[in-house]
């Protein structure tokens, strides 16, 4: 048993996260259940400081399950006593299946946080290094706790919002509790009001069918280019190889006055057609720049063969370099998909009837005072739902397609 | 050596093209010319076309061609065979400021009307075809052309209104945009405007610390996922949605959770009593700071725009990184360990080095998106509470003061503030990566 910088830096790590936790899981009891509280902030930072504390007193290899029991029980102990028996500050009667829940989490999470931040780290003196082993668990921890707070909280306010109603909402903005009782018919509400009266059904289906028709499009005129870079010999083969991502730098806005005054003059601006011509001219220099640097990697021998036994060019394309380049074009097609149904500003810039809107546009026009905020939310939901799913079910596709064939670090 | 290379020489190919090579290259541009066509027509045509467009004098209104509005009435009552009614024709140029030149319209009679009267000289009747050239026809102008008509038997038998054939009107007027009528006060307007400059400020600001942030977080990201834990693929997963989902729902989402009266973030945060009124993240151009005696004006709405940009960019950079750092060999690292390097020298003296590359590879690509980004400003703000950039500028004076020409000399300033820019980037980037 020593009392140096480990100890020290175990009651620092132990606040933290006392801190952290408290804050972080009171806030999700209150979204989730309802209840209104002021979490103690104050008494989870000295349980965490204890427990580390408690555990980093002893040292390493004496750390039994014994002494670990032990933290447990005191960040219990210390957490009751310093709220006077209300560790999340409300009277355990109120909602109390939420609150052992909840509060199991704060002690269990404070417990393996600072128990993984100080293992093999004993109380003494710390040398540089172990310092820094320290502070980076720490900061890992903190960080992977940070990211996902971040990134989850607008996702689930999204998703929980669709499915409260107004009154609720401005009565208690925390309150994200559902209430069953309603019956799916009511939970789901606005998603089927957006159905039902604001044409999501035909926003829907002219979503996807521009974005099936740029990505067949894009294919269709990328993949003979992209072969013609890789392989082919020719004055400005080079130059292009290099320079085609460049017209994905053009800026949108500059685009879109000439495009809309001659759209309009040609009667495309308000079609469907429009877009289908748009959206293509923009994700093919990138989709050309991807397949190519993937069809380079495709041993030439191969296609050598294929001409030696009488494949012609096009033949060598269709049954050999497009057979052994499917990932490739799973991943492009999946880019250029995210990329039409992401697509805002030339659907805003372009629709005018509500019968050819596309989500991106569809969603904006539901942001009005007129519509309730749910309806607005659902319609987020709505159009985030199939390219998310699209993504998670392709995620290894899209990661590899995107980091290999872009851009080579 | 000399030898060596003369024999080299003289063996190298000829300067002219062989027929294989030829027919290749025919074959080669072949299959180039759709993506030639289709970026030729809707990228590199509109980029020659906005510069075009930012010299005319051309508004919203403009894009509609002036014409020739025609409308007719019957004047008198055809109760009997052979009573007699005037024909009006209603002529007025819809435009306010464009002559209609080689003006006319046709029209054909009902059955059993014929005409009577001398029609006016610039008619003239075929069978029972009315045809008028009027000419040019100047602005605003108004006039009728009356036209004396008399009924028959059939006609009052089954009498047919004449408006039942409508009048087809044609002529031609001068299309702006084709014309070459050019004038320098597009520019001279932006550049004297005072919101220019700060327009220009914000975007700068906007870009330089909207792309370092989404770099620096997504690099912080990509140190976390570094390791092999539990739950690793699915956090990857995750990390990535902010730049997955449309770009409509994550910034209406913003919005609906940084509300100042019913917004989550606003109610956690005066819950947790670290604010005690709410903020108007969105709505707030600024508020005054006090650090350490000295007072600025913190730009609230502008921050939290960059935030989001920061919020929603990062998985890409975090992307790149991850993939750069799965690739460094672990043998440097193993080597530096048993010297004594602690964990931040190995960071600082082995990861970022190696990360150089990359990251000066993604702030370009960055920089130039951010500086190009119109969705996420649009759509948080409007480009309301001192948030305005370059490209919420274009839209706004071409489609919301309707001026497509001013529109146009802004969207020319962000491409030729690009172009200055990528050229700066390539002048001192380093040159063996990417």
């Amino acid at each position: 048993m020593r009392i140096g910088t480990g100890f020290f830096s175990g009651i620092v790590i132990g606040a933290i996260w006392g801190l952290v936790w408290m804050v972080v899981i009171a806030i999700t009891f209150m979204l989730v259940s309802g209840a209104i509280t002021r979490p103690p902030v104050g008494a989870a930072v000295l349980a965490g400081a204890g427990a580390g504390a408690l555990l980093t007193v002893i040292d390493p290899e004496r750390r039994t399950p014994g002494l670990q029991i032990g933290a447990v029980a005191l960040i219990v102990i210390v957490l009751a006593v310093a709220t006077l028996g209300a560790p999340l500050g409300l009277p355990l009667s109120a909602v109390p299946a939420y609150q052992i829940v909840a509060i199991a989490a704060i002690v269990g999470m404070i417990w393996l946080s600072v128990s993984y931040c100080t293992k093999g780290i004993s109380g003494g003196r710390l040398s540089r290094y172990h310092l820094e082993v320290v502070f980076i668990r720490l900061m890992k921890g903190l960080g992977l706790v940070f990211f996902t707070v971040l990134v989850a909280l607008p996702f689930y306010v999204m998703v929980m919002t669709s499915l409260k109603s107004q009154q609720s909402l401005i009565a208690n903005p925390l309150d994200f509790s559902l209430d069953f009782a309603q019956g799916p018919a009511g939970l789901f509400r606005s998603y089927i009001e957006l159905f039902s009266n604001y044409h999501f059904g035909t926003f829907l289906t002219n979503s996807a069918i521009v974005s099936v028709a740029t990505v067949i499009i894009t294919l269709f005129f990328a993949v003979p280019g992209a072969y013609a870079v890789a392989r082919l010999r020719f004055p400005g083969q080079a130059f292009l190889s290099q320079s085609i991502l460049l017209i994905y730098m053009v800026p949108a806005i500059v685009l879109v006055i000439p495009l809309y005054a001659a759209f309009s003059q040609l009667g495309l601006r308000n079609t469907l057609t429009g877009l289908m011509i748009v959206y293509p001219a923009t994700t093919i220099p990138v989709a050309l720049y991807m397949l190519q640097g993937y069809f380079r990697g495709i041993p030439s021998e191969l296609e050598e063969a294929g001409l030696m036994d009488g494949l012609t060019r096009i033949g060598v394309i269709l049954k050999i370099t497009l057979p052994l380049s499917l990932p490739a074009l799973a991943s492009v097609a999946l880019y250029v998909f995210m990329i039409a149904w992401n697509e805002f500003l030339f659907a805003f810039m372009f629709l005018d009837n509500v019968d050819i809107f596309t989500l991106s546009r569809g969603v904006v026009s539901l942001n009005s005072s007129e519509v309730p905020r749910q309806h607005l939310m659902a319609g987020a939901v709505v159009a985030t739902i199939p390219v998310l799913v699209i993504f998670l079910w392709f995620e290894r596709f899209l990661v590899s397609g995107l980091t290999a064939g872009s851009v080579k670090g | 050596m000399t030898d060596l290379t003369d024999k080299a020489g003289a063996v190298a190919p000829p300067d002219r093209l062989g027929p294989m090579a030829r027919r290749e290259m025919g074959l080669a541009y072949g299959m180039l010319l759709p993506t030639f066509a289709i970026v030729l027509a809707i990228v590199l045509g509109p980029l020659l076309a906005n510069f075009w467009i930012s010299f005319k004098p051309v508004g919203l209104g403009d894009l509609r061609p002036a014409a020739l509005f025609v409308n007719e009435r019957l004047r008198g009552d055809l109760d009997e065979p052979g009573a007699t009614a005037r024909l009006e024709y209603r002529l007025r140029n819809s435009s306010q400021d464009k002559v209609i030149h080689a003006a006319g319209f046709t029209d054909t009679l009902p059955e059993g009307l014929t005409v009577t009267g001398q029609p006016d000289e610039r008619c003239k009747v075929t069978d029972s075809v009315i045809t008028c050239f009027l000419g040019d026809i100047e602005p605003r102008h108004r006039e009728t052309i009356a036209i004396e008509v008399t009924a028959d038997e059939g006609y009052i038998a089954n009498p047919v209104s004449p408006r039942d054939s409508e009048a087809q009107s044609s002529g031609t007027s001068d299309n702006i945009l084709t014309n070459f009528d050019f004038t320098l006060e597009n520019f001279s307007r932006i550049f004297s405007s005072s919101d220019f400059w700060s327009v220009l400020r914000v975007t700068l600001y906007y870009t330089i610390f909207g792309t370092a942030g989404a770099l620096v977080v997504g690099l912080f990201a990509a140190q976390l996922l570094n390791t092999a834990f539990k739950g690793r693929s699915i956090l990857r997963g995750l990390f990535l949605f902010p730049y997955v989902a449309p770009v409509i729902a994550v910034a209406f989402t913003w919005i609906v959770l940084l509300d100042p009266f019913s917004g989550t973030l606003n109610s956690i945060l005066r819950q947790m009593d670290v604010i005690d009124g709410p903020i108007n993240f969105f709505g707030q151009r600024s508020v005054p700071l006090n650090l350490f005696g000295l007072t600025i004006d913190f730009p609230v709405a502008l921050s939290t725009v960059i935030a989001f940009e920061a919020w929603r960019y990062f998985p890409l950079s975090f992307l790149f990184i991850l993939a750069r750092m799965q690739s460094l060999s672990s043998e440097m690292y193993e080597a530096a360990e048993i010297d004594g390097a602690t964990p931040l020298q190995q960071f600082w003296y082995i990861s970022l080095p190696q990360l150089v590359g990359i990251l000066a590879v993604l702030f370009l690509l960055r920089f130039i998106w951010t500086f190009n980004k119109f969705d996420d400003i649009f759509l948080l703000t409007g480009g309301a509470a001192g948030t305005r950039t370059l490209t919420v500028d274009v839209y706004e004076q071409a489609f919301a003061v309707s001026n497509l020409g001013a529109g146009a000399a802004v969207a020319v300033v962000v491409f030729v503030v690009l172009l200055l820019f990528s050229l700066v980037f390539f002048k001192y980037s380093p040159k063996d990566e990417g």
